[in-house]
């Protein structure tokens, strides 16, 4: 009955992971997949940085240059940072809180082939006749005259990946909402799951306006539609004000799960539980609220008047807030805890300052007066930068080394952790501390090159040698991804002996039913209690030993993903080429008759019998 | 639980798409979607009223020089009758009377296909006028606004149709029961928007 025991070949390990709807499963899929991405626009990254070392540079053509940056902030957003925390997020938090699986296991599946086609139909464009070259924000004004097809695929690609994280938001919040263990009340939650809970909130409100934008500069493209396009009566703001509504709470999407990451790191690397809890939940309730009030501080500039922005302004600096609450609370986490510094923590401490100055920029930036000095040269890039980087991508990696074990039941090289961490950290500060000075001296973002009599040259190099140590780094975590994984030692239970929270409770390697029995949860922290008062069994227990309902595998979600692409390149050719109609109905042909199919056939799961539970626990 | 066990009206529980751990699950699932429908709606709802009357200069068209409300007046009527009915089929269900549900959700149908009808013939006239898709940002905002709410209808009727001809022969189960529920929630949502449509769009368009 074991399914790990099981040897497969690789036919059958490959249908598995085609038709899989198992959360733990979806989330390797997810990072994998996201790693991937990663890669990538760690690589277009470096190109930039390649091209910008020196003046008058002629590594890249203006043109590349574009797509290159495009794609990079593109990618970065919306094919690596979200789905990798998408797959922590699967990982992670069924097992916090003590459920079988998600809600709609089928739907997790269909989100996650839905981001990884969406992706991959926004690459294609790179051997489809160029990428997307207006930036990731895609201004209407600047992407209605791009020519050729990349401002298609990004439209096309991004609602086809769109579709899957919306997906994930609804499934996430009702899985939180219904499938939490008994006792787990909303105010004994482990703060990843709160700040999951939150960010899908936002996803969910979020990802519409970014759909009707995308449609709007689909149908404005490709069929014939006039939103954007002045001299029809359209209105290029619409897109600006659609892309921010959107746009402004995707950072909180991506970063208040990274809060969630470094407040487990922090209370279980101190040894502590955390400080100031119900502040926590309220400070990140807070933070995902006014997040959805700020969206015009991207669009000082473009003269909603005075009123608007000094709103915007007031609203924007009013995060600062339950931010600094939140920064308070880690630092008193570890006031008078028993630290251990592992590579997490070390992520963890690295994270406070870098992170603090990405928010004290964003405040300067708050001040609209101010913001019209920034807007738009290098400073900008530097803010967004230490806060994507220093706060969501710092979290990305100690959560990789953090949640390894419960992943994979194997422990990463804690040496070659921290060595991966001092090079990226580093060559981090090393690359982007600097760019502030390069926006405030006058350099534009978004240039493919600058003159050598502006001062500009030094700091330049030092930007891109910086760079150079961010990817070291990077080479160093994929080498101790892959010495780990042919050493293949197992773990055990509770790798980092200091584990708090449910997941930390479970047998490794994890059975593929999660929780044997539902456990019974009777504080903040249940393992930690647990573990106080001696009990050697790991949990106590909400209910005896029954039969576990199980949903079955479906091959559904993939064909369905299939159908979707395929219209995408028929939406993409459609008025140019004569097969693009037909093709276009042959794809949604496809994905509405699998969803019909869905809905016909019954499908009810299947139970795995007490008898065989009892079995496998005799046999261990 | 056995999901496809047979009930009577007397063992029907009182909230049957609710019962199961599926169908709590789909149940607020299914609000949340209509949550993030409300959100890209509004979106269409901004956008049309940024672009309402806009186009290229000279334009001839305007929302009173197209909109004829005694046509979009029966259209609203159909559609909320038509929720109506469904709501019949929800009594039904509770009480356990699979022939009467099916009868009213069949109604429902019928009264969507009506008031689809009646649109199609709406936009065609519109065509005809000249007042086509890539006329002006007016067009273009009043056809994607109104033309997604049709899309819903469309999808609407197939869904509940679906339902209908898969359950003929099996009556009521704990399966099929949030199935039929959440369907309706659907419908009713399409009415909601429809209800702001004629407010938004033809009533302020011809009076406001």
């Amino acid at each position: 009955m074991s399914s790990i025991a099981q040897k497969k070949g690789f036919g059958a390990t490959l249908w598995d992971y085609l038709t899989t709807v198992d959360h733990k499963k979806i989330a390797v899929m997810y990072l994998i997949a996201g790693g991937l991405f990663f890669v990538i626009g760690g690589i277009e990254a470096m190109l930039i940085r390649i091209q910008l070392a020196k003046p008058d540079n002629d590594f890249v053509s203006a043109g590349l240059f574009n797509e290159i940056i495009t794609m990079h902030g593109t990618t970065m957003i919306f094919l690596a940072a979200m789905p990798i925390l998408f797959g922590f997020m699967n990982a992670v938090m069924p097992l916090q809180i003590g459920a079988r699986d998600v809600a709609f296991p089928f739907l997790n599946s269909l989100g996650f082939w839905l981001f990884l086609f969406g992706g991959l139909f926004l690459n294609l464009s790179w051997f489809m006749g160029g990428a997307p070259d207006a930036g990731w924000t895609s201004y209407a004004s600047l992407s209605l005259a791009s020519p050729g097809h990349g401002i298609d695929f990004y439209a096309i690609g991004l609602q086809i990946a769109g579709a899957g994280t919306y997906i994930g938001g609804i499934n996430f919040l009702v899985t939180i909402i219904n499938m939490r263990a008994p006792g787990m009340t909303y105010m004994r939650m482990p703060l990843f799951t709160w700040t999951t809970f939150v960010a899908s909130a936002l996803i969910l409100f979020a990802f519409p306006p970014l759909t009707i934008g995308l449609f709007f500069l689909i149908l404005d493209r490709m069929f014939g539609g006039n939103f954007f396009d002045h001299t029809m009566g359209g209105n290029t703001i619409i897109w600006e004000h659609l892309f921010w509504i959107f746009g402004h709470p995707e950072v909180y999407i991506l970063i208040l799960p990274a809060f969630g990451i470094f407040s487990e790191i922090f209370t279980i690397f101190s040894r502590k539980r955390l400080f100031g809890y119900s502040s926590m939940v309220f400070a990140t309730v807070l933070i995902g609220f006014l997040g959805f009030m700020v969206w015009a501080h991207h669009m000082f500039t473009v003269g909603l008047g005075p009123t608007a922005n000094a709103i915007f302004a007031v609203a924007t600096m009013a995060i600062a807030v339950p931010t600094g609450m939140k920064i308070f609370n880690w630092l008193l986490t570890m006031w008078g805890g028993s630290i251990k510094v592992t590579t997490p923590m070390l992520y963890a401490l690295g994270f406070i300052p870098s992170f603090v100055a990405g928010g004290v920029t964003g405040v300067m930036q708050g001040a609209a007066p101010l913001d019209y000095q920034l807007h738009d040269s290098y400073f900008i890039v530097a803010h967004f930068h230490y806060v994507i980087v220093g706060g969501v991508v710092l979290a990305i990696l100690a959560a990789v080394h953090l949640y390894w074990p419960l992943m994979f039941n194997q422990m990463l090289s804690e040496r070659l952790g921290k060595w991966t961490f001092w090079f990226f950290f580093i060559g981090f500060h090393l690359t982007f501390f600097i760019q502030h000075f390069l926006g405030l001296m006058g350099m534009p973002r978004r240039v493919f090159t600058f003159r050598a009599d502006q001062g500009w040259d030094l700091f330049n190099l030092i930007s891109s040698v910086g760079a150079a140590f961010m990817a070291i780094g990077v080479i160093i975590l994929v080498y101790n991804i892959i010495v780990t994984a042919v050493r293949n030692v197992p773990v055990g239970n509770d790798p980092w002996e200091d584990g708090r929270t449910l997941e930390w409770a479970i047998p490794q390697p994890v059975p593929f039913y999660n929780f044997r029995q539902t456990p019974l949860v009777r504080g903040l922290d249940p393992f930690w209690i647990e573990k106080q008062e001696g009990n050697k069994e790991g949990m106590t227990y909400a209910e005896p030993l029954s039969d576990i309902h199980m949903p079955n595998n479906s091959f559904i979600p993939f064909v369905m993903t299939v159908g979707l692409f395929i219209a995408g390149f028929g939406a993409l050719y459609h008025g140019e080429k004569d097969w693009a109609l037909p093709v276009l109905i042959l794809g949604f042909a496809i994905t509405f008759s699998s969803m019909a199919v869905r809905s016909l056939k019954d499908d009810h799961g299947f139970h795995i019998h007490k008898e065989d539970l009892m079995n496998e626990k005799g046999g261990k | 639980m056995d999901l496809n066990k047979k009930y009577t009206p007397q063992t029907w529980p009182d909230h049957p798409e609710q019962v199961t751990m599926e169908g709590k699950n789909k149940f607020l699932g299914f609000w949340l979607f209509l949550g993030g429908e409300t959100v890209l709606f509004a979106s269409l709802f901004a956008t049309y009223l940024a672009l309402k009357n806009k186009g290229p200069s000279g334009m001839e068209f305007s929302t009173q020089s197209l909109f004829e409300l005694p046509l979009v007046f029966v259209m609203t009527m159909i559609l909320l009758t038509s929720s109506l009915t469904s709501v019949y089929a929800m009594y039904h269900m509770k009480n356990h009377n699979f022939k009467g549900m099916q009868l009213w959700l069949g109604i429902t149908v019928v009264l969507g296909l009506a008031f689809l009808a009646l649109e199609i013939y709406e936009f065609n006239h519109y065509v005809h006028l000249g007042f086509n898709y890539s006329q002006s940002a007016f067009s273009s905002a009043f056809f994607t606004l109104v033309g997604t709410h049709g899309l819903h209808v469309v999808v609407g009727l197939v869904w509940i149709t679906l339902l209908i001809v898969r359950n003929a022969k099996r009556g009521f189960s704990l399966y099929n029961a949030p199935k039929y529920y959440t369907a309706s929630l659907y419908w009713h949502f399409i009415d909601v928007v429809w209800v702001f449509i004629f407010t938004v769009v033809y009533l302020m368009g011809v009076v406001g």
